[in-house]
C-alpha cells in the first residue's frame, strides 16, 4: 500500500484513532509518518510488533495449530488467538501454553531463563544486581564468568572475541535450561 | 525546566538517556483482553498507588486530549503512536517531563526514565525506585523461568528497554553506520536512525534481548559501546571540521537558523544537525541546550498544539521559524 499523505513511498506506520465514534486508519511512509508527528520511537519496543512475533511462529512446526482447542482458564485464550494476534493473552497463557511458547521466546532472546530483578526482592538485595538463581550454580558461574569477559573484549574493541563469548553464552543459557 | 533542555554527561555526543520498564498485574489479563472499563480501573489503581505514596505526577487519560497533544506527546516519546490511537489508556507525567507511565497500552504498565546526556546508572536507579513503589501494592506477574511476563514475548525477562539518543554526524558522514549497526547487533545490541533517511543524524542505540541478561549486566554492555562509538565519533569529527565544505555548511546553517521566515520540520532537523556540531567543535558560540529544546518544541503537533492547534502546515512554518529566531538571535 501507498501512503496516503504523499502517495510516493510504501506505508510503514498504520494509525488508528477513534474521532467522535468513528474509527479513522492513516497508513503512512515513515518520512510522511515523522513529518506529521508520528515519529515513533518505541518500535524497538516491541510495540505493535506483532508481524515479527507471528513469524517468529511462522516457520515453527511445534506452533501449528492442532486440531483441540484448548483455552487458557485465566482469558479464555487459544494458542491459535496468541499466533494470530502476536499476544499472550494473561500471565496464566504462559503456564498453560509454555512448552509450546518456548520454542519462539528461546529463538527471540536465544535462551529462556531469567537473570536480574525479582519482585519483592528489592528490600533485600541491591537493586538491579544479578541474583544468585538457587539452581545449577556451576553452570550460572561459568556463564557470569564469561559474560564477564565479554564485557572486558567489548571494552577493547575485541568485537569478534565478544560475539564469539556471546554465542558461548548463549549456549550455555541453552544447556542450563535444559 | 524540562529534561531536555538540561545537558548531561557526554553530551557533545549523547542526547538522552531512557530507561523503560515493562509491568503487568497478575490478577488482570493482558490489556488485549481487556474491556474499556477494566483498563480504567487499572489506570486509576496505578495513579492511587503513586499519589498516596507521594511521588508527584499528572493524569492524562488519552480521551481528554486533542489529537495535536496527542501526538504532541508522541513526539516527544512520551507515549507510542499506537497509545494515542485508541482512547482508552492513561499517562502519568511529571513536571520536567523526565518520568512517565503508560498505563494500558502493550502492558498494564510502561514506567519511562529520560535523562540528558548518559546516565543509564541514574536513569535505571530512579525506574527501579518508582517500580519498587508499585511492587509493594501490586502483584505482579511473574514467572521464574521467563521473568517479568509481558503481553508481547519480546519483552520476557527484565521488562527494561535501555537507550541512548546519540548525534554521530562524523560517523554518518564518513559513511560507517551500517557497518556499526551490523558490528553491535552481534553483541545483542541494536542501531537505528531516530529519523527517516538518517536526518538529523541521530540514532538509537538500545539493548535487543531482554530475557537471560540482567539488569545491571544489560546496562553495562550499553554503556561500553556506547563510549566507544562516542569515542570513534570525536576521532572522526575532528577532521571532518577540518574540512572547508563542512565548516561553510556549518556556519550556513546557524545562519538560516537565525534568518529564515519559513522553515519545515525537517530543515530544522538538518540544520539542527550541522550547528550542534558547530556548537561542540567550538566553531559556533551558541547555547546547545536552547538548539536541543528547539529539536522538541518545533515539531509539527508540538508547534500546533501550543498554538491552539488549529495551524495549518504553512502557518506552522512560520511560527516555527520565528520561534527559532527569537530563540537564537
Ligand atoms: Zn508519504
Ligand atoms: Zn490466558
Amino acid at each position: 500500500m501507498l501512503c496516503q499523505n504523499c502517495g510516493k513511498y510504501e506505508a510503514t506506520t498504520h494509525i488508528k484513532r477513534v474521532i467522535n465514534g468513528e474509527t479513522g486508519e492513516s497508513h503512512l511512509c515513515s518520512k510522511c509518518a515523522r513529518e506529521l508527528g508520528y515519529n515513533d520511537f518505541f518500535g524497538d519496543f516491541g510495540f505493535g510488533i506483532s508481524d515479527i512475533f507471528t513469524s517468529f511462529f511462522g516457520d515453527n512446526p511445534l506452533a501449528v495449530s492442532s486440531g483441540r482447542t484448548e483455552r487458557c482458564s485465566g482469558c479464555g485464550c487459544s494458542f491459535d488467538d496468541i499466533i494470530k494476534t502476536g499476544k499472550v493473552g494473561c500471565a496464566q497463557c504462559y503456564e498453560k501454553f509454555f512448552d509450546r511458547l518456548l520454542p519462539s521466546v528461546q529463538r527471540i532472546h536465544g535462551k529462556a531463563g531469567h537473570s536480574g530483578k525479582i519482585p519483592n526482592m528489592a528490600h533485600i538485595t541491591q537493586a538491579g544486581t544479578q541474583r544468585e538463581a538457587a539452581k545449577e550454580p556451576t553452570v550460572q558461574e561459568k556463564i557470569a564468568a564469561a559474560e564477564e569477559k565479554m564485557a572486558k573484549a567489548v571494552s577493547e574493541q575485541n568485537f569478534e572475541l565478544a560475539a564469539q563469548l556471546r554465542d558461548e553464552i548463549k549456549k550455555m543459557k541453552g544447556e542450563e535450561t535444559k | 525546566m524540562m529534561w531536555y533542555s538540561q545537558t548531561g554527561a557526554e553530551s557533545d555526543v549523547v542526547l538522552s538517556t531512557r530507561i523503560r520498564l515493562a509491568r503487568n498485574i497478575r490478577e488482570y489479563p493482558f490489556p488485549v483482553r481487556l474491556d474499556r472499563e477494566t483498563k480504567k480501573q487499572i489506570c486509576e489503581t496505578v495513579r492511587d498507588i503513586l499519589d498516596g505514596e507521594g511521588v508527584k505526577l499528572s493524569y492524562i487519560p488519552v480521551s481528554t486530549l486533542t489529537a495535536a497533544q496527542a501526538v504532541s506527546l508522541a513526539e516527544r516519546n512520551l507515549v507510542s503512536a499506537d497509545f494515542i490511537s485508541k482512547s482508552d489508556g492513561a499517562l502519568l507525567l511529571n513536571g520536567d517531563e523526565s518520568m512517565s507511565v503508560m498505563l494500558c497500552e502493550e502492558d498494564h504498565i510502561r514506567l519511562q526514565v529520560i535523562k540528558p546526556g548518559l546516565d543509564l546508572e541514574g536513569a535505571y536507579a530512579e525506574a527501579d525506585e518508582t517500580d519498587n513503589i508499585l511492587e509493594k501494592h501490586l502483584n505482579y506477574a511473574f514467572d521464574e523461568r521467563l521473568g517479568y511476563l509481558t503481553q508481547c514475548p519480546t519483552n520476557l525477562g527484565t521488562g527494561m528497554r535501555a537507550s541512548v539518543m546519540l548525534h554521530l554526524p562524523a560517523l554518518a558522514a564518513a559513511g560507517n553506520m551500517t557497518r556499526l549497526a551490523a558490528t553491535v547487533a552481534k553483541l545483542g545490541i541494536t542501531l537505528r536512525s531516530a529519523n527517516a533517511d538518517g536526518a538529523g543524524d541521530i540514532y538509537q542505540l538500545s539493548n535487543q534481548v531482554t530475557l537471560g541478561i540482567s539488569e545491571t549486566a544489560a546496562t553495562e554492555n550499553l554503556k561500553s559501546i556506547v563510549l566507544q562509538i562516542a569515542s570513534q565519533e570525536r576521532q572522526a569529527r575532528k577532521s571532518l571540521v577540518k574540512d572547508e565544505k563542512t565548516i561553510d555548511r556549518i556556519y550556513r546553517s546557524f545562519g538560516i537558523l537565525k534568518s529564515a521566515y519559513l522553515m519545515t520540520s525537517a530543515e530544522y532537523t538538518k540544520l539542527y544537525s550541522a550547528v550542534r556540531l558547530g556548537i561542540c567543535e567550538g566553531l559556533i558560540d551558541a547555547d546547545i541546550n536552547k538548539l536541543n529544546e528547539l529539536y522538541m518544541t518545533t515539531q509539527p503537533a508540538t508547534v500546533n498544539a501550543a498554538n491552539g492547534g488549529e495551524l495549518n502546515a504553512a502557518q506552522r512554518d512560520a511560527v516555527r521559524a520565528k520561534t527559532v529566531r527569537d530563540a537564537l538571535g
